[in-house]
């Protein structure tokens, strides 16, 4: 047994899980405001990560405003994928909503490939000291700020949705839309402005990834693990993508162990998440956090 | 809590709708599904700082109504064909619910409909959404406790609150809004009368402290009328009759449809019951 290795694999998984959990956040959240199981997730990682490279090495801007500009970019495209191609889908089925984030998956994959080439770019540097050490363990500085980055964008949410006026809004609408219209909400803007949130965090775990492996198409199979990171934490439950996420994260991490140590299969880092996803469907399909509805009359 | 301090019955300031009432149905027409009529010329008027019940059996409409006028009507696929309403003499029929709320008219909708998954602090603080003085919402909070103490004492979620407790946590949401008017739907429904009673002291309080409007829909048309001022009674989607709340306590066909026993002293010998099929409608 490796132990070295193991421990690097497991803080591998929790830097990973926690962007997976960030991902699945946004996912949720989609969900959970507008019902719409948005399958361009993926896309939305990578289209941000490849527009803050854009900025960064076309333009040679300092990488804070890059990044800040990546972010209005990504609310304002946010909002009108929404308006534009998601508000005239309100009230159609379910399946040609998901038709339709399936084909928004696909035209923005090829458009990524097409704009910006099939190979992988790196970022340009970012942070002067390549590693940083914490208790005597050299970590890689972008691991770290990874870290943080998504511990940061988590706390932003839980506040967001426990002590803000849009935030309670937000919850009212998931919950029932037509109260939420009683009270006064704008279910138009709860709307729009789940998507402008969900595409900006995506972005943010884009640019994250990119920065350690560079950026190319293959960004978006953060977009395909956030699926049994969903289903594992319930649906429509945010907390539950959360550690939904950096439970297959963990859970992959650990498959790549043992899979190195002594089965010797390969890649089973790619599927374990998948095996996972199955037995949560077969014996929990509701996930470890996702709702069955509160009733007392 | 005890009912006892109950006041005398409303003041009989009641009298006929002043010269501009706040609210004003005329004639209304709602279809729904572009398809079905279901008011078929209604009108009403609500005067400023009284309480007027909408009364009728199930399926009159009056749900409609209150949905015709504070907009949600347009969640349910229904639309006002013809007719207006008016609002402090403004038009507001077609205007987005959203609007609506902002412009005063707060609808507490039948069945509670509280955010079960919120607690009983987070759903008063969502009933301040459409408020602009934010800094006053604190204050506002404490009132409703006032009003409904045991609210306070709840800090778990809403959605395991009792019956009577939702209900008051929805008149709690609805003054968080500080509406000028108030369309409450059935807020006796599903509750003990002990309950009903209780629930109906704070609303006849709430009107004379606050100086809210309310209209209000009710089944209980006993408690209905003796909290309002004024009445309408509704059938297949007209008012087929309507008054002084006082004059409706006595009126012989709604005594007999509404409040049980009535119809006069022929009533008492099972051979006049006939009159009670004859009559039955008023159309």
């Amino acid at each position: 047994m490796d132990w070295t290795l193991f421990l690097q694999l497991m803080i591998n998984g929790l830097i990973v899980g926690a962007l997976y959990g960030v991902v699945a956040m946004c996912f949720v959240l989609i969900y959970k405001a507008s019902q719409v199981v948005n399958f361009a997730q993926g896309e939305f990682v990578l289209i941000g990560a490849w527009v803050c490279w854009f900025f960064l090495t076309k333009y040679q801007i300092p990488f804070v405003w890059g990044f800040l500009l990546t972010l209005v970019f990504m609310v304002i495209f946010g909002i009108l994928i929404q308006v534009v191609v998601l508000r005239p889908m309100i009230g159609e089925p379910v399946i040609s909503v998901i038709m339709v984030t399936i084909g928004l998956s696909i035209v923005f994959q090829a458009l990524m490939k097409w704009a910006f080439g099939v190979f992988a770019q790196p970022f340009p540097p970012i942070f002067e000291r390549e590693s940083v050490a914490v208790f005597g363990l050299e970590v890689r500085t972008v691991y770290l700020v990874s870290l943080l980055v998504s511990v940061g964008i988590m706390a932003g949410f839980a506040y967001f949705f426990k002590a803000t006026r849009m935030g309670l809004a937000m919850r009212a609408t998931a919950f029932d839309q037509q109260v939420a219209q009683s009270l006064g909400i704008s279910i138009r803007s709860v709307f729009a402005m789940a998507w402008a949130i969900s595409a900006a965090v995506s972005a943010v775990a884009g640019v994250v990834v990119g920065v350690v492996n560079g950026v190319s198409s293959a960004l978006s199979f953060i977009g395909i693990k956030v699926f049994p990171a969903v289903i594992l934490g319930g649906l429509d439950s945010i907390v539950g993508g959360v550690l939904g996420g950096i439970i297959i994260g963990l859970v992959e991490n650990l498959a790549h162990f043992v899979d190195s140590q002594w089965l010797h299969w390969g890649n089973l880092i790619e599927v374990v998440p998948f095996w996972v996803l199955i037995v949560i469907l077969m014996i929990k399909p509701y996930g470890l956090f996702g709702t069955r509805d509160i009733e007392r009359v | 809590m005890t009912a006892a301090a109950e006041p005398a019955l409303s003041p009989s300031a009641a009298a006929a709708p002043s010269a501009r009432p706040l609210l004003a149905v005329n004639n209304i027409e709602v279809v729904y599904a572009d398809v079905i009529l279901v008011l078929r010329g209604l009108s009403l008027a609500v005067p400023q700082g009284q309480i007027v019940a909408l009364l009728g059996a199930n399926g009159a409409g009056k749900s409609t109504t209150l949905k015709a006028i504070s907009g949600l009507l347009k969640t349910e696929d229904g639309a006002i064909t013809r007719g207006e309403v008016l609002f402090d003499g403004q038009p507001v029929h077609g205007l987005e619910p959203e609007a609506i709320v902002r412009r005063g008219i707060f609808q507490v909708m039948e069945g509670r409909r509280i955010i079960a998954d919120m607690t009983c602090l987070e759903n008063l603080r969502l009933g301040a959404f459409t408020r602009r003085d934010r800094g006053q919402v604190p204050a506002d909070i404490d009132m409703v406790y006032q009003y409904f103490p045991r609210l306070k004492e709840r800090t778990g979620l809403a959605g395991y609150l009792s019956g009577g407790e939702q209900q008051m946590l929805a008149i709690g949401r609805a003054l968080m809004a500080k509406p000028k008017l108030i369309l409450m739907d059935e807020p006796s429904m599903g509750l003990s009368p002990f309950l009903v009673q209780e629930v109906f002291h704070i609303i006849r309080q709430l009107v004379s402290d606050l100086g809210v409007t309310i209209l209000l829909v009710e089944q209980n048309a006993r408690m209905a009328l003796q909290v309002a001022s004024y009445g309408y009674i509704m059938e297949r989607g007209k008012v087929v009759l309507d008054g002084t709340a006082a004059a409706l306590a006595q009126n012989e066909d709604v005594k007999e449809f509404y409040l049980g026993g009535g119809g006069g002293e022929d009533r008492k010998s099972f051979k006049n019951l006939k009159s009670y099929k004859r009559r039955k409608r008023w159309l």
